[in-house]
């Protein structure tokens, strides 16, 4: 059995087992390999593009590599108003790459989200969904630095 | 001055979360035993005179519901409950659930008693993975006692995809396919999961029932506003002073929520607007902030309360701009399964951005309301119907905001 299979059987039998699948998955790499998409569709017997228009249409999960440390900036109203953009230009200067990019050392991503359910503490970003609360631009650095 | 009233909460900072022992040492689970020694009917009745609307936005008696599965003929029924808290500034469900669990499990095993379901699934935001550990505890908890008697739960993961707070969207994807609404009827209580009666229910529904049943049901017809009984968990994002999570009855004022628990504006500015119920919720001005929060009362100034956010912005904010921002979350959260929603969100933000660019035309402002006016009547789902209320209302009662910026 392959290494995907590995993950997803557990799975198999679940009713609608498919998304928690994905879920291990992507606990496993951090995104959804490709391949495993197929392997997928073949346990739950299902076709190719069933399996990944499930993949595809969820955007907490991502098919394609990322960085080991997947940041996501919330862009929704409340962290908007309290100066996400500025979180946003600090990650990018401080990591030398856009939002929806990986570093060359394949360590950091950033992407972005959608309310994230910290809001007592905008603007949030989340590390590997892990919630960083009133984030200052000036923080940044700390807060990367602390991700080995 | 306006008092918290802590009943769905009444656990917060009391219990172990962790220690199904001190939710029971604090009255737990006494509500199951009420509810089992009573017939199915009497407890749906309860439940139904309470006055008890559910707590997601859509605002329908949860009695009445329940009463549609249980008179369902069907070899299976299922509870569900919506734990995929997305709407933008809202968090009152992470709350419940990361600091008094039992009390879901609870309510969601006297809703499968009353309808007579077996089995229970907790659909839970992908985003909070923390939360998903907290329910397993406590679910393996529950059967380790054994207090949940043949009434089974299972944790779901969602996967970051607004439209499955929509429950016929969130039965498709328990059932493992796209989260895409359902056309209606028939609706879930009569065929939802895998097509049998389907109860689906919010976080703080559920939280309510065990005291519903524990104290019964005029004690809690009697709080707060007649039509809409009980307490709101709200939670205050924006410029308020106190960004924090309240619960109060559902007679307080919006203005009592920004001034007596938000403490007011941020730095001594000036009040200019305040969006309710998340961020499909309507604009309101100053001239509103006396309405009762109650959903009658906030539907009749044409808002919501919804899932109780309240975000206010101060005199300095842009509201065309913060208007924008919006329709592009709608954009980007369409599931595209309807025209109307698929084409009325991409359309209405590219508009957006034209005017919050300075370049856009009177006639803009004209199209804009069309297009939201049809959209609200058209759209397949709530996600549609309610995606254009910011920019509507922002246009009724801000309209010189979009004036200034003509291009």
């Amino acid at each position: 059995m392959s290494d995907y299979a590995k993950i997803i059987s557990p799975y198999k039998d679940l009713p609608g087992g498919i998304i928690e699948a994905y879920h291990a998955l992507q606990n496993k790499y951090n995104y959804i390999p490709e391949d495993a998409i197929a392997v997928a569709a073949d346990m739950f017997d299902i076709s190719l593009s069933q399996a990944y228009g499930v993949a595809t249409f969820y955007s907490y999960f991502k098919i394609g590599p990322r960085g080991r440390y997947v940041i996501r900036i919330c862009e929704s109203a409340p962290c908007h108003v309290a100066g996400a953009d500025d979180v946003i230009a600090a990650l990018e200067k401080e990591l030398g790459i856009s939002m929806g990019e990986t570093t060359e050392d394949g360590k950091f991503t950033l992407e972005f989200a959608e309310c994230v359910g910290q809001c007592q503490g905008t603007p949030v970003i989340t590390i590997n969904s892990q919630p960083y609360v009133n984030v200052e631009p000036e923080k940044v650095g700390e807060i990367l630095a602390a991700c080995k | 001055m306006a008092e918290e009233v802590r009943i769905v909460l009444r656990n917060y900072g009391k219990i172990d979360p962790l220690n199904i022992d001190d939710y029971i040492n604090a009255g737990g689970y006494k509500g199951l035993e009420k509810a089992r020694s009573m017939s199915q009917e009497a407890v749906i009745e309860e439940v139904r005179k309470s006055g008890l609307r559910g707590r997601g936005g859509a605002g329908f008696n949860a009695g009445t519901k329940w009463k549609f599965s249980y008179r369902a003929v069907a070899d299976e029924k299922y509870v569900v409950c919506n734990a995929d808290e997305g709407e933008p500034g809202t968090y009152k469900d992470r709350i419940i659930m990361e600091n008094d669990p039992q009390s879901v499990l609870e309510g969601m095993a006297i809703c499968g008693y009353a309808i007579g379901s077996r089995k229970g699934y907790i659909y839970c935001r992908g985003e909070y993975p923390y939360v998903v550990d907290i329910l397993n505890q406590a679910i393996a908890q529950a059967k380790e006692k054994g207090i949940l008697g043949d009434f089974d739960i299972e944790v779901r993961m969602g996967a970051g995809a607004y439209v499955c707070g929509e429950e016929s969207a969130l039965i498709e994807s328990i059932e493992g396919h796209r989260g895409s609404p359902r056309f209606k009827p028939p609706y879930p209580p009569a065929e939802g999961l895998w097509q049998k009666p389907t109860i689906v229910n919010n976080v703080e529904t559920f939280a309510n029932i065990p005291i519903i049943m524990e104290k019964g049901s005029d004690w809690y017809a009697g709080i707060g506003a007649k039509s809409y009984p009980g307490t709101k968990i709200m939670t205050l994002t924006g410029d308020v002073v106190n960004r924090t999570f309240i619960e109060i009855p559902t007679d307080v004022t919006i203005r009592q929520v920004i001034y007596d628990f938000g403490g007011g504006i941020r730095e001594g500015k000036k009040f200019k607007a305040v969006q309710i119920g998340g961020t499909s919720g309507g604009f309101i001005p100053e001239s509103l902030l006396d309405t009762s929060i109650d959903f009658d009362s906030m539907g009749a100034i044409g808002a919501t309360l919804g899932s109780g956010a309240v975000f206010v912005m101060d005199e300095t904010r842009d509201l065309v701009d913060v208007t924008e921002r919006i329709s592009k979350f709608f954009e980007h959260e369409s599931c595209g399964k309807c025209a109307p929603c698929r084409e009325g969100t991409k359309r209405m933000h590219e508009m957006m951005t034209r005017l919050n660019a300075g370049q856009g035309k009177a006639d803009d402002l004209e199209q804009i309301e069309q297009l939201g006016s049809v959209m609200s009547r058209a759209c397949l789902c709530g996600l549609g119907q309610a995606a254009p209320s910011p920019v509507l209302t922002t246009l009724e009662h801000f309209r010189n905001e979009y004036m200034e910026k003509l291009g």
